[in-house]
């Protein structure tokens, strides 16, 4: 039974959505139960996979005992399983966050939205755990029309935002796909284990370049690298409050993961280094992404827009670590999938649970916001001081990593980079903080000392819950960021850095 | 002669590249949304004929072998007598996958159609934009 362990994570989300169809015809109320206790079920098996993972070494799981090359394979290492846990315990989070947020900004609607939420983070959990490239691309579809279809859900602009996802989006999937069938034609395997082997006589063939070209474009549109990133704002900004989180936690983060994955497993990290100078071209396209995304975060008004610029930023700070292609900074960019997902999770929550409240998420009409929401005030500033990389918080650490990467790889405007952005992204939120907690002067010296009361009025505890839960996440994996690293990061990095 | 058989003998690959080309500039350049729909279907089905290309051979048959329950099913079997029949099967998913953005996408259009009573870009912009400063 033990073994069967691997495809269960997928099983589990996929069966239940269907189930919660078919329940949610005959009692709406138990949705929500439903999917909390699918999507458990769920990270208990990537806990347990991990675990065994840490224990054993790398799972193979043959679907339907087919041997690979012929058959499907499930691959689990530790760069896998850590992103399968990061995947399903986010998606846990939110399912239980999501109850009343939904009922308010979706009435009517919540059978469907579980359907699809589960639909999502299957392909999500598909995308990380595969071993074969085609496969890969299916679950890269699933859960990106899960998302299309989530997003469109939203408020007004949501449904041209959508589209423009849908067409960009399908324009990156294409791209890999094609990039799968020039392997395919020299090559003759989807396996990407095969193909590791199978590849390096071919290195220097033009098909592999086109090929490997293909699927950095394309997952780079899926993961919003700077200069594909335009459909992720509006997106994520119109998106309902709950599957922003979702999408912004998870969804750019397993797109990382796809990059790692191509870039130093399928080829040989060799490859991208040394044959083709993509790491070079892929360390500036990073630096803009940091500088763009906060310069942009800076300029706009709307909560869930910066927060979305930061993302964009973010991704940057993944790729930077990834393009250094040493120890030290791929280290940073795979703690950097862990501490992004928690804090994208922890600020989204945050601006989802304003939206609930006040029904704005305009940061001028903040002010007095900290008496009013006092907790989710608390929680919010906790994020931002990891966004920005203040010590005991995680957002610390995986950039102390991805600086010691860069200065190891004497990249020095990398990491005067990585300074700048987070002297950015302190101006971001300081600007947020400002709004929030200091008061005008003018206003204050006219009314003397008398400041207005404004009444307590936090959201439920169901929501509040989670925020704290993300906020211990950040606090915690600060704390124990080397016992982290000991244990699952230095054997996701490649052994030849 | 190199050339000439470089573009015809491969003929399948340019149209393949053609049709990419046309779908992907109507994506790029027009400002109708269904006809940007349009122009992603046309992408798509480009790869579509890439993969089924990439499968055939030149006087080979359908990969079934003729007689196979009886004694035949012990002989070798040729490669080159047939088609690669994986390309094909992979296609099978890919216009699964095709058929439902397609679905997903022709849903979101009816959506902004119903709200803006238009599938110009550019008519949908000056509505959000006018929607904005009336409020």
């Amino acid at each position: 039974m033990t073994s069967q362990i691997p495809a269960l994570i997928i099983v589990i989300p996929l069966i239940a959505s269907f189930f919660n169809l078919l329940m949610g015809w005959w009692r709406k109320g138990l949705c929500y139960p439903w999917v909390i206790f699918a999507l458990g079920l769920c990270s208990l098996a990537s806990s347990a996979t991990l675990w065994t993972v840490i224990q054993t070494g790398t799972i193979h799981y043959r679907l339907g005992n087919w041997a690979p090359p012929w058959g499907l394979e499930y691959v689990v290492d530790h760069l896998n399983a850590f992103v399968l846990v990061i995947v399903s315990f986010i998606s846990l989070i939110i399912s239980i966050y999501s109850k009343k947020s939904i009922e308010q900004e979706l009435p009517g609607k919540t059978v469907y939205f579980y359907t699809i939420f589960l639909l999502l983070v299957t392909g999500l959990l598909g995308i990380v755990i595969t071993g074969d490239m085609f496969n890969l691309y299916v679950f890269l579809e699933i859960a990106s029309l899960a998302g299309y279809a989530l997003i469109a859900l939203g408020e007004d602009r949501s449904a041209l935002a959508s589209f423009e996802y849908v067409i960009i989006g399908t324009v990156g999937a294409c791209f890999y796909l094609l990039g799968v069938g020039y392997l395919y034609i020299v090559t003759g395997s989807l396996n990407m284990a095969d193909l590791t082997e199978l590849l390096p006589r071919l290195y220097l063939s033009k098909v592999i370049l086109v090929a490997f070209s293909f699927f950095i474009v394309g997952v780079a549109i899926k993961m919003a690298l700077f200069p594909l990133h335009v459909w992720l704002p509006d997106a994520y900004t119109y998106a309902p409050s709950t599957v922003s989180v979702l999408v912004a936690s998870t969804m750019t983060k397993v797109g990382a993961y796809v990059l790692i994955r191509i870039m130093f497993t399928v080829f040989k990290p060799y490859y991208p280094i040394e044959i083709i100078p993509l790491t070079t071209i892929l360390g500036w396209v990073a630096v803009a992404a940091m500088m763009f995304g906060c310069i942009m975060a800076i300029a706009q008004y709307d909560l869930k827009r910066i927060f979305s610029y930061i993302i964009v930023a973010e991704v940057g700070y993944i790729v930077l670590g990834v393009s250094v292609a040493n120890r030290m900074g791929l280290t940073g960019a795979i703690l950097h999938i862990l501490n992004d997902a928690f804090m994208m999770a922890c600020l989204f929550f945050v601006a989802g649970a304003i939206m609930y409240k006040t029904g704005s998420r305009d940061i001028s009409h903040f002010r007095n916001l900290h008496r009013k929401m006092p907790f989710t005030m608390a929680a919010f500033t906790i994020a931002a001081l990891s966004v920005i990389g203040i010590p005991p918080t995680c957002g610390f650490f995986s950039k102390w990593y991805l600086i010691i990467g860069a200065i190891d790889a004497q990249q020095w405007i990398f990491a005067a980079a990585l300074i700048l952005s987070s002297l950015l992204s302190a101006l971001v939120f300081f600007k947020i903080i400002e709004n929030v907690y200091f008061e005008p002067r003018v206003a204050h010296a006219h009314n003397g000392a008398s400041h207005e009361e404004v009444a307590v009025d936090e959201v439920p505890v169901s929501m509040l819950i989670p925020i704290y839960i993300t906020v211990a996440g950040i606090l915690t994996f600060g704390v124990f960021s080397g016992k982290i690293i000991s244990t699952i990061i230095q054997f996701a990095v490649p052994a030849s850095f | 002669m190199d050339t000439f058989e470089f573009i015809i003998g491969k003929y399948n690959y340019w149209v393949y590249i053609i049709l990419m080309m046309i779908g992907f500039f109507a994506m790029i350049a027009k400002k109708n949304l269904a006809k940007k729909l349009v122009g992603m279907n046309i992408f798509q089905t480009a790869i579509i004929l890439f993969f089924v290309s990439t499968g055939s051979k030149s006087g080979a048959t359908i990969p079934i072998i003729e007689h196979g329950h009886g004694e035949a099913a012990h002989h070798a079997v040729t490669v080159a007598h047939y088609i690669n029949p994986l390309p094909h099967v992979l296609m099978l998913t890919a216009i699964v996958v095709m058929v439902s953005t397609f679905g997903v996408a022709l849903a979101l259009l009816i959506i902004l159609y119903r709200k803006y009573g238009t599938l110009e870009e550019d008519e949908i912009f000056d509505a959000i934009e006018s929607a904005r400063q009336e409020k």
